[in-house]
């Protein structure tokens, strides 16, 4: 299925959240998690089913002021 | 000394950690700006990308304590989303909440941030919330469950100190026993110190010393002002007067005209 992965399409076999962040690469990184504007705590990611067209924001830690 | 959700820093500055001219710098300047608190942020990262960890990894090494913020938000929703996923990255309930409002001068939108901070707070979070010198949103805010105020100095990165020094010391005798902290606008030691002497009780800032030709100087300069103004005010400045008044003595001037 593709999802929009931080704006961008991308495609994946993986059925769910958690499935998809080892599919692409995140496993062990620091990251927080949206699907569809909402946030998705780290323990709940194996639990959400993804479909296709959702949109999957992955974030990380990064400068500020 | 004030306290910001129970944390008493020694030297009440929180250093942004954004345009540094590189990774070492930014570890030297808060080194040498003595301060505790630095502010961090959340972006985008693909799965390849290891730049947000190793900026995690540098910021734990330098042993401080991290205050995320929700830059770049327009909306409620955006803020209080971007927060729950700075609690989860960062591991703290502290947040610095910033709802944009306009971007030519990014000053906050005050009713969506009254209705985020009220949110986020009822969800546990300890709220820094990005606000104007306005005494009535100041309220609403601590009616939100606000137990500290960051006014802005100047619109973030223009380096023009205190605008509304009215304004300011207004906020600051309307509230006595809040937490209030300068956030933005600040460019030179000077403006820092003048806060200080103001009565405000922390400074929150970035720019003025990340874009700095020497970033680790000006940090300690900084670090050397706002001790300075601090001490001022405890120091309890004189008054000002319109017309002069001589220091020197004039009884017993020798008569040589």
């Amino acid at each position: 299925m593709t999802l929009l992965l931080n704006g961008q399409p991308q495609t994946v076999s993986a059925a769910t959240l958690a499935e998809a962040l080892v599919e692409l690469g995140y496993e062990g990184k620091i990251v927080a998690t949206a699907v569809n504007g909402s946030f998705v705590a780290a323990r709940l990611r194996a639990g959400v089913v993804l479909n296709e067209g959702d949109r999957i924001e992955i974030v990380a830690p990064m400068q500020g002021g | 000394m004030a306290s910001f959700y129970g944390f008493e820093p020694d030297l009440p500055l929180f250093l942004g950690t954004a345009l540094y001219p590189s990774p070492a710098i930014l570890a030297e300047a808060v080194k040498l700006s003595q301060a505790e608190v630095v502010t961090v942020s959340l972006r985008r990262e693909s799965g390849g990308e290891g730049a947000g960890q190793a900026f995690w990894s540098l910021i734990r090494d330098l042993g401080v304590k991290v205050l995320p913020n929700t830059a770049g938000c327009h909306s409620v929703k955006e803020a209080v989303t971007t927060a729950q996923m700075a609690r989860e990255v960062f591991g703290t309930d502290w947040i610095k909440l910033e709802v944009i409002g306009e971007d030519d001068t990014l000053q906050p939108d005050v009713l969506g941030l009254v209705e985020a901070a009220r949110i986020l707070s009822d969800d546990g979070f300890k709220v820094f919330p990005y606000t104007t010198e306005d005494i009535v949103i100041g309220g609403r805010l601590l009616d939100a469950g606000c137990e500290v105020l960051m006014p802005w100095g100047a619109p973030i990165g223009s380096g023009r100190g205190l605008n509304n020094l009215y304004g300011l010391r207004t906020m600051r005798q309307h509230f006595p026993d809040i937490p209030l902290v300068i956030d933005a606008g600040i460019g030179l030691p000077s403006h820092a110190a003048q806060a200080m002497e103001l009565g405000y009780d922390a400074i929150l800032l970035n720019t003025a010393v990340a874009k700095a030709g020497d970033p680790p100087r000006m940090a300690l300069a900084f670090a050397e002002a706002i001790r300075a103004g601090r001490r001022a005010l405890e120091a309890q400045p004189m008054e000002q007067r319109d017309m002069a008044a001589p220091s020197t003595p004039v009884m017993g001037k020798a008569f040589l005209a």
